[in-house]
């Protein structure tokens, strides 16, 4: 008889009556062959995986996290409630020790979500990975946590939630951002003044195949985990490097992701994207699953796999191994690096725009942090969308020093109330989240 | 008139009902080395002075098929199964002939890789030599494709006397409870129909030529002739017939727990407006997981004859059954003991009772009467808190759409049925407990036979629609029809209708009250790049589980 080796928890929700538009990749459709497989495999009879019925999150959740304009329940539907809800299932029941290990097989996904929500971005509203972990956080006590983002697209919501955050080490796998949305996440995207080296971006050229995905992994993600030690693990398992992808250039398989599940040996997994419903996902999830229980996944195999249309030329491997040694270089020296970048002026603030593709919306951002040596800084937002919102964003970090403490409430007693239409305190030294009142 | 038989692990209960109600009932004790014999003198009591000719039919409940798997007395049958792509298939090996050989077809029911005519040939040969007449043959994802598995039993034919295909077992996905399920139906065939044969032929001997149904474990009926494709339909039907005995009983609206509380056991189902819950996805017996379709019933191993010991100075009810209660010249105390020292019946030696009890009054420090109390306390609680685990279970079944969760039912039972040998000596206080109504249904030592004797004509019918293929097909009921791209989910709706009707008359039905409906009902619109290219639809359809029409006033004269 089948025996999972690791009691692993899934929460499954496929949203079968949610869509962004009828023919959006992000659609019913999406996760209805991945269902059938799952059940024809007949992996939820296995000794040792457990169904898991998704909690949903709660308003305070979501403000942990995000600054929502004008406010949570307008830029979120029922479903991202229930999809982050069943990440916070997952995170909770293996801090609980209910099982060891988790999969949250839920949609819609969420790690284009930034920490400012003006609407959805590459079809994310809110980012579902951060709020479980900053949920585990307040009720459980863990603080090292590391995010692996193995999505073809860079984890830029995911990133910009953690950049100021040196308790939480981001690690971004993705097809280069010159070839593909969004975009960004290059090399020397490294975290802000107080935190560089705990954000890292490998860009891979497109065709990277198995070997190059596992590479990387053994050699470059495996020994930063390593010398940074986490208390957790989290895998934003996106599925779209997959060779059928319709959307990306990657060749990578779904043994090739059962492998690299089993390398990576997370605690917690959750869907991000993949949209070669039926060629795809299917076999992805159903490796990633058996990896996690520790069940043979030998035979899990695409019906169109075939592994020499899928050999990576020597090109691709040599850059690949470039920028594995870069980015080693970099976390090597981000003691170093943080020192020069501290020497700048100006260093603590920085502008930019952002746009949001799926809702077509513009915001321009101005950023500040205080630099500090004792805590992640206090931070401020002065934000404007094109839809005419003017917000300030203020936050205190969960372990902020009383400087720190002190500036963030400072920036939001003092404020000019007539000047912006949304003034909001995160603190999440003290677990609230307050409006000024207008 | 109809008879109905309930074959249980220690009694037969036999009733006959009329349109006045019951007219008779027996209970007969079960010899489990001859459940023939039993089944027989059942019947020569209960239609002894009957005039045959007024016997509409008669329906069956038995532990044959059962216990043959619990005990593991299954002859030898070989199982073919493909080993396409996904988890090993040997993980799920069922039995000694198990082959699996080439082929694969995906989730859409498109052939990936062909089967190989020359495996075929050498697993004949190899069952051949084994001497194995029984053959059940599954491939993976068969119910969205059959067509592997009728080639491959094709070239089986004229070489085995009967060959189970997995499409033909289940509408369900899961390519291991179908193996399971095929499997199972292909061990008990030859045990069924021998046993069945002999009791249609010794009831035709006696001049009672009277259609026999057989009860299945989803609480409906079917007839012989269907048994002998499904035969493995039969097994847990017991816990079934009590729930259908219970039904007429709990309200019409508001949900009820039904407790059938044994000698050995107590089963747990749940009733939502007289409706029982169905298990998701199937029987679980004897370590096999199948997709035979079940009311959804929890066993626990406490009843009146459970064994009651102190341990680390807690008191102790079951799992174990040493023989009847003390009372009653058994060799230990039981909770049936207790209720004798306390009164509460007058049945068997209270001394017996008592002297038996002395230890366990020592060791918690209570006089006899408190003891008695205690365990018997203990024993409802446990019960009680089963069947609140159960419910549990039942709320956190996931759900996949948006919709059904925020619409969730809960199930919180309001009232409690009991029904069983000692039922209404527990009535009292598992009322008190559990601040619920509490009843008990009358008729309860029997109730299990009058709901083998009403219980309907039931089936289920799975449809799967690919419009981008062009095809609609029911593999279950061998059904599979061209279509065009306007076919949709209304069309769909009324084809899984029309299938399912004739399934049921089919198995024995009245076509005048057919009780279908749409359990299922779900239709996708298949994109390929920006483009809708078809629609892919998934309906079920059932006949519910209930009683016979014309027959539930029978129920209501009963109370």
């Amino acid at each position: 008889m089948l025996k999972a080796k690791h009691k692993t928890g899934l929460v499954f929700f496929p949203a079968f009556d949610w869509a962004i538009d009828p023919t959006h990749p992000e659609r019913e459709e999406r996760l209805l062959y991945t269902q059938d497989q799952v059940i024809e495999e007949g992996l939820l009879d296995i000794d040792g995986i457990v169904e898991l019925k998704p909690d949903l999150v709660n308003v305070p959740d979501v403000q942990r996290v995000h600054f929502c304009v004008p406010n949570p329940l307008t830029v979120m539907t029922e479903s991202h409630f229930i999809s982050a809800g069943g990440a916070k299932t997952i995170g909770c029941a293996v801090m609980e020790k209910q099982i060891e290990k988790g999969f949250a097989l839920v949609r819609p996904p969420g790690h284009h979500a930034m920490r400012v929500v003006h609407g959805a971005r590459g079809f994310c509203n809110v980012n579902i990975e951060a709020i479980m972990i900053e949920h585990l956080r307040q009720t459980y006590g863990v603080n090292r946590v590391a995010i692996v983002d193995t999505d073809c697209h860079h984890g830029d919501g995911t990133q910009d939630v953690y950049w100021h955050d040196p308790d939480t080490l981001f690690i971004s796998i993705h097809q280069d951002g010159r070839t593909l949305y969004p975009g960004t996440g290059f090399p020397n995207e490294l975290g802000g003044p107080n935190a560089i080296g705990t954000t890292l971006n490998i860009p891979l050229p497109p065709n990277t195949s198995e070997e190059g995905f596992l590479y990387t992994i053994r050699n470059v993600v495996l020994p930063i985990l390593e010398d940074f030690q986490p208390d957790l693990i989290v895998n934003s398992a996106g599925q779209d490097n997959h060779f059928s992808d319709p959307i990306t250039n990657m060749n990578f398989t779904a043994r090739g992701y059962a492998e690299l599940t089993e390398l990576l040996n997370a605690d917690i997994a959750v869907l991000e994207g993949g949209y070669a419903i039926e060629g795809a996902l299917p076999y992805v999830n159903l490796g990633i699953i058996l990896a996690m229980a520790g069940i043979d996944y030998s035979q899990v195999r695409e019906p169109t796999y075939n592994p020499d249309r899928l050999r990576q030329s020597k090109d691709v491997t040599g850059i690949i191994e470039r920028v594995g040694e870069l980015v080693l270089t970099y976390w090597q020296q981000r003691g170093a690096i943080q020192d020069q970048v501290r020497q700048k002026r100006n260093c603590g603030q920085r502008s930019r725009q952002l746009f949001y593709d799926t809702d077509g919306i513009t915001e321009s951002q101005k950023e500040t942090i205080q630099i500090c040596d004792e805590c992640g800084g206090a931070w401020r937002i002065d934000s404007t969308s094109d839809r005419g919102r003017h917000i300030l964003a203020i936050h205190i970090p969960r372990r902020a020093c009383p400087k720190c403490q002190k500036k963030g409430q400072e920036w939001f007693t003092e404020a000019d109330g007539k000047v912006f239409d949304l003034i909001a305190l995160q603190d999440q030294s003290t677990d609230t989240y307050s409006v000024r009142p207008a | 008139m109809i008879i109905g038989l309930d074959v249980g692990g220690t009694h037969a209960d036999v009733v006959l009902l009329g349109n006045e109600g019951v007219i008779n009932e027996i209970k007969v004790p079960t010899d489990p080395e001859n459940l023939f014999q039993t089944v027989l003198s059942a019947l020569d009591q209960i239609t002894a002075d009957i005039d045959a000719a007024k016997i509409l039919r008669m329906v069956m409940s038995t532990t044959l098929t059962t216990n043959a798997i619990i005990q593991n007395k299954l002859p030898a049958v070989g199982m073919v199964v493909s080993s396409g792509p996904g988890i090993d298939p040997r993980f799920y090996r069922t039995n000694d002939h198990f082959e699996c050989l080439s082929g694969s077809i995906d989730h859409r029911g498109r052939e990936v890789d062909p089967v190989q005519f020359d495996e075929i040939e050498r697993i004949i040969a190899k069952f051949k030599a084994a001497g194995i007449r029984h053959v059940g043959v599954v491939t993976k994802f068969s119910v969205r494709n059959a067509e592997q598995e009728m080639t491959i039993a094709e070239q089986l034919k004229g070489h085995f006397e009967k060959v189970f295909l997995g499409h033909r077992i289940s509408g369900n996905l899961s390519f291991p409870r179908r193996i399971a399920t095929t499997y199972l139906n292909a061990a008990v065939y030859p045990i069924h129909r021998e046993f069945f044969e002999a009791v249609n032929n010794s009831l035709t001997r006696k001049g009672l030529k009277v259609p026999i149904r057989i009860l299945k474990a989803d609480g409906g009926n079917m007839n012989f002739e269907a048994s002998i494709d499904y035969p493995a339909q039969t097994i847990f039907s017991g816990p079934a017939a009590s729930v259908m005995g219970s039904i007429a009983f709990g309200p019409e609206n508001g949900d009820t727990l039904v407790l059938d509380i044994g000698g050995t056991t107590t089963d747990m189902a749940v009733l939502v407006d007289q409706v029982p819950l169905l298990d998701p996805q199937g029987v679980e017996l004897g370590g096999y997981k199948t997709l035979i379709r079940s009311l959804k019933t929890h066993s626990i191993g406490i009843g009146g004859d459970s064994a009651v010991r102190i341990a680390n100075g807690r008191i102790q009810v079951g799992p174990d059954r040493n023989g009847p209660a003390l009372a009653h010249g058994g060799p230990s105390p039981t909770p049936t003991d207790a209720l004798v020292i306390m009164g509460k019946t007058r049945m068997g030696s209270r001394e017996r009772a008592e002297k038996g009890f002395a230890p366990i009054a020592a060791q918690l420090g209570l006089s006899l009467e408190e003891a008695a109390f205690r365990v018997f306390d203990h024993t409802c609680r446990q019960i009680l808190d089963e069947a609140e685990r159960m419910v549990t279970r039942i709320n956190q079944q996931p759900v996949y759409t948006v919709h059904e969760m925020q619409e969730g039912y809960q199930v919180r039972p309001e009232t409690i049925l009991v029904l069983g040998g000692p039922a209404p000596l527990f009535a009292e206080h598992l009322e008190a407990l559990s601040h619920h109504k509490v009843g008990v249904v009358p008729r309860w030592t029997v109730a299990n036979a009058i709901g083998a004797a009403l219980a309907r004509t039931t089936c289920e019918v799975n449809l799967y629609a690919d419009t981008e293929q062009q095809v609609a097909s029911a593999p279950e009921e061998d059904f599979s029809e061209r279509v065009d791209r306007s076919f949709d989910r209304a069309k769909a709706r009324q084809m899984a209708l029309d299938l399912l009707k004739n399934k049921a008359l089919a198995r024995g039905a009245n076509a005048e009250y057919l009780e279908m409906e749409v359990t299922e009902d779900l239709q996708f619109n298949m994109v390929r790049g920006f483009h809708t290219t078809g629609r892919n639809i998934r309906i079920r359809a059932q006949v519910q589980p209930g009683l016979i029409h014309g027959y539930d006033p029978v129920a209501g004269r009963l109370m």
